[in-house]
């Protein structure tokens, strides 16, 4: 957990003054909103179909228990009791007032919290893989590196007027948590043969109206010169990046105009160019980022405590293990994961309660951290396995240990036409419907790992594009129609989906995605043959077939 | 439309000369980009400041090599959202060692100040009054900065290493 | 759904209304004939050409303090003369989301 020292506060405070006035001269007249419009969205503020929407950063996923308290606090006093974690670590509030924004956010200020950069033509926030700093097997903790790359970009002078929004993502592990080649930079942590750190960088990966999965533009860069290259890269995307069309304005769109040789060949044109570099990185800079990251001080435990072995009976704590308990790197503990994606809930929605709950449980059983993940589930990352059965009892009675994390009915699924004025459909009803369809847990675990992605439009919030089975709401007559995509996946074999057919209306797509999964079990070559790997050997036809035959 | 240096509101020193117009041999001016280009030389060399205009989608390569013959160089912000300027600046002062005023104009807006500042610009043709005269105050918002530029500002990062050897250095 | 947002040319194709959220605090509110706002549907305008809705656009528009994103968006007029939403994404943002809220409001 990095600790933020006055410096990183001030900052902070400076921006919620600034934004304080800045909502003054808008209410006022004397910024019209033209003007303010990119001001509020660089502080996380959207205008959607109700209200305002309010989009808070959480660096790399990772929270305090008071942080989390202030964020219920935030759901409570200035919004309608609850609140959205979104695909991208971050948690959105959708019934704020703008006149009580300034408010909230100094509220949030003082526990560390900020919206910089959330939303806006700039660099937002810098994901990661949710298990960072306890995966078994990673390099290191990529979240120092985050934390460098995030610090380096806020509020920075040249690169705060992008031609778009621009996203990092940064993993350290062989297994792709963090979705790296759908962004704009994706950084690779590994080790070169001297054992030093740096990144493999790929560049030009994204979602939206035209998906690209990201190429790698430099196999290694020394963790050195990680800020130098970046800076590198951004300023020939702020220099070269389409400003006619914001549907071409993407850094993906560039690298793709440009190719990835000639694009490669202008960053390091740049980069040579970049003398010394009051950007070197150099080991006291990383020993000071470092130093205020804490990390628990862990006991000596048995990994097959008595309190495990007492509840082993329990086919349904059982079950739960099975399904939501992750190995973590230092025996004796574990990775929890708690599912938001209730059977008939709204997929990644957690109530002031429930945050209140967890930071007291993340108190009492993972040295007050949790984490957020970009499936929109929380996790607590330090947990002592003997505290597994009292935990689970505790969050089952709160809702958020549905054994169902990355079953079918873990759905990402995006706001939508409910809440969202760039939808085109709804999402969450379509999600709910299809947890209801899939409520028991023997199918789904049967079926195994199976990860839909809904989008209400082609935006692609809800990552439909990498999902095994995508679903992307449209229009056609003014009624909600859905494309249905398979085969895509976010991970380090990253690609996009494949089209099935033409666009079902709403009330077939739970149909839809039944017949697609009646298909995989009936095809599939071993029960242990994941979807995603059928799909894999076997191509779309066959599941195009089952799904068209009677429409 | 107040022009800002200092910190202050001042009377404009440059002239702007329109393209089709006569370059006057004495007194101060600024001239486009493309009336500079069509005889570099003649117009660095007159008597007289001279300021060029440059637009934000072109490379300054260019202008390089009359730099040290220029009282100014107006950069341009067609929208303030349009932030290629800021990448202009800093390779201007900080590649190229550019030491003559560098001015923001266009879209010219209280609320980018400071990072205008940072990367460079010394002048600005302001285009509300009273963003003009909120100058001073708004530039003062920021004490804390994150990364260098050009501007020799103080990075937190430093902060902290000197806080580091002078915490050492007391023991 | 296709957000009307992006509307370019004005035209309309029946009866319809201009509709915006209020600057200070994002609530749904309709421009009145009275050149006001209200969040009641009940005492929006009704426009019937393309030129009326231009219009009434442009000095809804004006409006700069106390509205944002102003658009047009269809109604229908109830044989009672009752004014209803005209399409789904208007009916969602007069009732509310489609589904229950985390928390009962």
């Amino acid at each position: 957990m990095y600790a933020y020292d006055e410096l990183d506060r001030t900052i902070i405070n400076e921006r919620v003054e600034e934004f304080r006035d800045q909502v003054k001269r808008r209410l006022s007249g004397e910024l019209t909103e033209d003007e303010f419009k990119m001001l509020r969205l660089q502080n996380g503020v959207y205008l959607q179909l109700h209200a305002y929407m309010f989009r808070v950063a959480i660096p790399y996923g990772t929270l305090s228990s008071k942080q989390l308290r202030a964020l219920a606090h935030v759901a409570r006093r200035y919004d309608r009791g609850y609140g959205h974690f979104t695909t991208r670590q971050n948690i959105q509030f959708n019934w704020i007032k703008l006149a009580e924004l300034p408010d909230a956010l100094a509220d949030l200020a003082e526990v560390g919290i900020h919206a910089m950069q959330t939303s806006g033509n700039n660099t937002r926030n810098v994901t990661s893989d949710q298990w960072a700093g306890v995966a078994p097997g990673e390099i290191e903790d990529p979240r120092i590196w985050s934390e460098l790359i995030r610090q380096y970009t806020t509020l920075h002078p040249e690169f705060s007027f992008l031609p778009r929004k621009f996203k990092f993502a940064i993993t350290a592990s062989e297994h792709d948590r963090a979705a790296i080649k759908v962004h704009d930079i994706g950084l690779r942590l590994h080790k070169n043969e001297a054992n030093e750190t740096g990144f493999e960088v790929l560049v030009g990966g994204g979602l939206g109206r035209t998906p690209f999965i990201g190429k790698t533009i430099k196999p290694f860069v020394h963790g050195h010169d990680l800020l130098s290259y970046v800076e590198a890269i951004l300023r020939v995307y702020n220099q070269y990046g389409r400003r006619d069309n914001i549907y071409k304005a993407r850094m993906k769109i560039l690298v793709h105009e440009l190719g990835i040789e000639k694009f490669a060949k202008e960053v390091e044109d740049e980069w040579l160019q970049m003398s010394d570099s009051a950007l070197t990185i150099d080991d006291q800079v990383i020993e000071d980022i470092r130093s205020r990251f804490s990390y628990p001080a862990y006991e000596k435990l048995p990994q097959m405590p008595d309190e495990l072995k007492k509840a082993a009976h329990d086919p349904q704590f059982e079950a739960w293990r099975r399904n939501s308990v992750a190995p973590h790197k230092v025996p004796g503990y574990a990775i929890v994961t708690l599912s938001l994606k209730p059977v008939g809930g709204p997929p990644g929605d957690a109530t002031a309660e429930q945050m209140d709950a967890i930071a007291d449980l993340a108190d009492k059983y993972s040295f007050g951290e949790i984490r957020v993940g970009h499936e929109q589930n929380l996790a607590l990352p330090h947990v002592a396995r003997r505290d597994l059965p009292v935990l689970w009892k505790a969050l089952d009675k709160i809702g958020v240990a549905t054994p169902n994390v990355n079953l079918v009915s873990d759905i990402i699924a995006c706001p939508g036409l409910d809440y969202c004025s760039l939808a085109n459909a709804r999402s969450i009803p379509i999600a709910q419907e299809l947890t209801r369809r899939f409520a028991n847990h023997e199918t789904a675990s049967m079926i195994g790992r199976l990860h839909i992605n809904i989008s209400g439009c082609i935006n692609a919030c809800g990552h439909h594009h990498v999902g095994h089975i995508g679903i992307l709401g449209v229009e056609k007559n003014g009624e909600e129609f859905y494309q249905i995509t398979i085969g895509g996946r976010a991970d380090e074999n990253a690609e996009v989906g494949t089209l099935i057919g033409p666009a079902v209306p709403y009330g077939d797509v739970a149909d839809v995605v039944e017949d697609i999964v009646e298909a995989y079990l009936a095809l599939r070559a071993r029960p242990d043959e994941i979807f995603i790997d059928t799909v894999k050997r076997l191509g779309v036809e066959p599941f195009r077939e089952r799904v068209y035959a009677t429409r | 439309m107040p022009l800002v240096r200092g910190g202050k509101i001042v009377t404009d020193p440059l002239i702007h000369v329109a393209d089709d117009a006569e370059l006057p041999g004495e007194g101060s001016i600024l001239v486009s980009a493309a009336q500079f280009l069509e005889n570099p030389e003649a117009v660095a060399s007159r008597a007289g400041k001279t300021g060029v205009s440059w637009p934000n989608n072109r490379d300054i390569d260019d202008l390089v090599p009359w730099l040290g013959r220029l009282a100014s160089v107006a950069l341009v912000f067609p929208t303030f959202r349009d932030g290629r300027a800021y990448s202009q600046a800093r390779l201007l002062r900080e590649r190229h060692g550019y030491k003559g005023e560098l001015r923001a104009t266009g879209q010219v807006l209280r609320d980018q100040f400071v990072f205008m500042l940072r990367a460079g610009f010394d002048a600005f043709e302001v285009r509300k009054e009273t963003d003009a005269e909120a100058f001073a105050a708004t530039v003062k918002r920021y004490s804390v900065f994150y990364q260098p530029t050009g501007d020799g500002r103080l990075t937190a990062l430093h902060r902290r290493m000197q806080l580091r050897h002078s915490e050492s250095a007391g023991q | 759904m296709t957000s009307p947002l992006e509307q370019k040319k004005i035209r309309i194709t029946g009866p319809s209304m201009v509709t915006a959220n209020r600057t200070w605090d994002g609530a749904v509110i309709y421009r009145t004939a009275g050149q006001g706002w209200s969040a009641d549907l009940a005492e929006a305008a009704i426009v019937r050409s393309s030129d009326e809705a231009r219009t009434l656009l442009a000095e809804s528009v004006a409006d700069d303090v106390g509205a944002v994103g102003a658009y047009i968006a269809p109604v229908e007029i109830k044989n009672t003369g009752a004014i209803k939403p005209g399409n789904l994404r208007e009916h969602i943002r007069f009732r509310g989301v489609t589904i229950d809220l985390p928390v009962p409001a």
